[in-house]
């Protein structure tokens, strides 16, 4: 931060700032602990007694297990995230490229058309959409929760280029158009070459929502096409569970989108920032 | 296609067309489709309730009347009462935990981006798995309650997720004497800000308003009753490690929202303070927590739909039966898909689609209007 220094950040504070922290991180990092350590566990040394120490040994097996009962459903997980987040992506690129420079009359009453999607409980359409998947012969497949969240990711998806776009100069394009170029010329040459950092923050977001999204999953998809989400509700919900398998999952389940954050974080928040605070 | 066109619009409406179709269907023709059903009978007979073309008969808001009124949805009203309850102590506890950790953090300690990573990681984690590891951590006999034996005092007993006990209980038939004190209250403090700004007929027209609405509550209102018998509901003690968990998780979120509010406001304004003489103290609470009011009610607005909206990690948490951790969300999903009661559920969709429009709407209309003011 611009002339920001130490010193002054030390003087005088009401609050120590260390112990709190600390005290802070322990909160954050019980439950990453608690997993951890039940995760390593031979499933007969777990008792509630003992949850709090360490294994007495590794045992990675669990991991392994979860794994190979996992294994396709975490595969339906990145092919749902990856091919709808890809989709939404550029959809909602081109929509903020219009939406910025080829602004119309009435496109900005169109924009908040389209962004209450965003905001919507989907418990007020899910009885419609169960019907429309399942009439157009997509209920089951991951096909139709590919679409799902194509569609309901488009409002974030364009908010995000749109912003992203509005800072691109408009002489920019307007010096590429008297060179010739046209919509889709502008748009090749110009814009797309620089979207990368849009792009950046949308993929993330986008994957990272599609990836932990439950209420979809669960409504919409078979044993066959289930995702990540709904396989570890369904492990952990029963009774009896050993909890080594759950917090194994549960780690698995976490992976890709806890290493996308420690990846892009920087991205991360962004995207954050602009489904919150717009404009 | 001609420049002309592009120039025009029309070239532009068309590329925006596919995803206006595809939200005009999922989103508006959807949500019309759900008003609907929710005006129709269908599910009340199970024979038509998964005919592939049910017979549906139109019963206007009878399915809004029995969630409200009627004898055997009381279940629903605790939902309300809960989802009311939970949404503000979650949006409480995220605030004031937000705002700690950015002002700590904004102050630049050694460490601060690892700190800010601890503190936002559980944001990036699916509501599944957040809610998977506490069911763990919330055990009755473990997790937590077992924190105390490290330090060699007694195990907590608290029954985090099935506790029934309640708390802060109230008649909801008595609810439409509740609803006019607080819009009493409400016109009597309008009246208050408009005497102040000096405008007194506005001040007259709320003062008068206010206690029209006053009397008729503490006289006739009071035998207006909704019900007719007194039910009781009121914050059930089991959210609470539902709260716990969900503040985990969003905590950082709130905080990440501060800090980019912090970040905007001038270094100069905090060394001017501090050399007239201002403590630290009273630079947070007279200078920055006002200038972050913006940021405050932007997070408001987005953890208050959220909450209004929470499912995942209930279901997760204490799975979908568990009576006392219940939420509106949940219950349209057990009454839809296992009840087949389609119309309640369709009901239920809409009454949380009304509350999450409530606070959006006004939301969406400012923050286009700032943009378009700037």
């Amino acid at each position: 931060m611009r002339g920001r220094t130490r010193g002054r950040a030390r003087a005088s504070q009401p609050w120590p700032t260390y112990p709190v922290l600390a005290a802070a991180t322990c909160f954050f990092l019980l439950p990453v602990y608690m997993m951890l350590v039940t995760a390593l566990k031979q499933p007969i040394d777990i008792n509630l007694d003992t949850a709090w120490s360490l294994p007495a040994s590794l045992n990675w097996s669990s991991f392994s297990q979860a794994l190979a009962a996992f294994l396709p459903k975490l595969r339906n997980s990145f092919v749902l995230a990856i091919s709808a987040t890809a989709i939404s992506a550029l959809l909602g690129s081109l929509n903020g490229y219009v939406l910025s420079k080829w602004a119309f009359p009435g496109s900005r009453a169109l924009f908040a058309f389209m962004l209450f999607g965003m905001f919507i409980p989907y418990q007020a359409i899910l009885i419609p959409l169960f019907g429309f998947i399942k009439a157009i012969g997509l209920y089951g497949s991951i096909w139709g929760l590919v679409l799902v969240h194509v569609v309901y990711g488009l409002p974030i998806t364009t908010l995000i280029f749109r912003n992203y776009y509005a800072e691109i100069p408009d002489s920019l394009v307007e010096s590429t158009q008297i060179d010739g170029a046209g919509f889709f010329g502008i748009y090749r040459w110009v814009v797309f070459p620089l979207s990368m950092p849009a792009f950046v923050v949308v993929v993330i977001w986008q994957f990272t929502q599609i990836w932990n999204e439950f209420l979809f999953a669960v409504s919409l998809s078979n044993p066959g096409s289930q995702p990540i989400t709904v396989a570890l509700a369904q492990l952990s919900g029963g009774e009896a569970v050993k909890w080594n398998l759950p917090m194994a999952g549960a780690l698995l389940a976490a992976l890709p989108t806890l290493l996308v954050y420690v990846l892009f974080g920087k991205y991360f928040i962004r995207g954050l920032l602009a489904g919150s605070v717009k404009g | 296609m001609k420049r002309a066109t592009w120039k025009s619009g029309i070239g532009g409406f068309l590329v925006l067309l596919p995803s206006l179709a595809l939200l005009a269907v999922f989103v508006y023709w959807f949500i019309a489709k759900t008003v609907y059903s929710s005006l129709t009978d269908w599910g009340r007979d199970p024979a038509q309730a998964l005919a592939l073309k049910p017979v549906l008969r139109f019963i206007g808001l009878d399915n809004y009347r029995e969630l409200f009124t009627g004898l055997i949805d009381g279940r629903f009203r605790q939902d309300m009462v809960s989802t009311l309850f939970f949404t503000f102590f979650f949006i409480l506890g995220c605030l004031s935990l937000g705002l700690v950790l950015a002002i700590l953090v904004d102050r630049k300690p050694r460490g601060e981006g690892l700190f800010r990573s601890i503190f936002l990681f559980p944001f990036s984690l699916s509501f599944v798995v957040t809610g998977t590891i506490w069911r763990w951590l919330l055990q009755p006999k473990g997790g937590i309650n077992r924190l105390p034996t490290l330090v060699g005092l007694p195990p907590g007993d608290f029954a985090w997720l099935t506790s029934r006990q309640q708390v802060w209980r109230f008649d909801w038939s008595l609810l439409p004497l509740f609803f006019a004190l607080l819009l009493a209250l409400l016109f009597a403090f309008l009246a208050l800000s408009a005497l102040r700004a000096g405008r007194r007929r506005g001040a007259g027209i709320a003062a008068v308003s206010a206690l029209l609405l006053g009397l008729w509550a503490l006289g006739p209102g009071r035998s207006l009753k909704l019900l007719d018998f007194p039910e009781l509901h009121g914050f059930n003690l089991a959210f609470i490690g539902i709260l716990v968990a969900a503040i985990w998780q969003m905590a950082g979120y709130t905080m990440a929202l501060y800090l980019a509010g912090l970040r905007g406001i001038p270094e100069e304004l905090r060394e001017a303070a501090l050399v007239d003489g201002a403590t630290e103290w009273q630079i947070h609470t007279r200078i920055i927590l006002p200038l972050l009011a913006p940021v405050t009610l932007s997070a408001m607005i987005i953890l208050g739909h959220i909450s209004l909206k929470i499912f995942d990690l209930v279901f997760a948490m204490a799975g979908p039966d568990n009576g006392s951790t219940d939420v509106p969300a949940l219950l349209m999903f057990i009454t839809t898909f296992r009840g087949n009661q389609f119309a309640k559920g369709a009901a239920i969709g809409v009454i949380l689609l009304v509350l999450v429009a409530v606070i959006i709407l006004p939301y969406l209309r400012s923050q286009l209007r700032r943009e378009e003011l700037s």
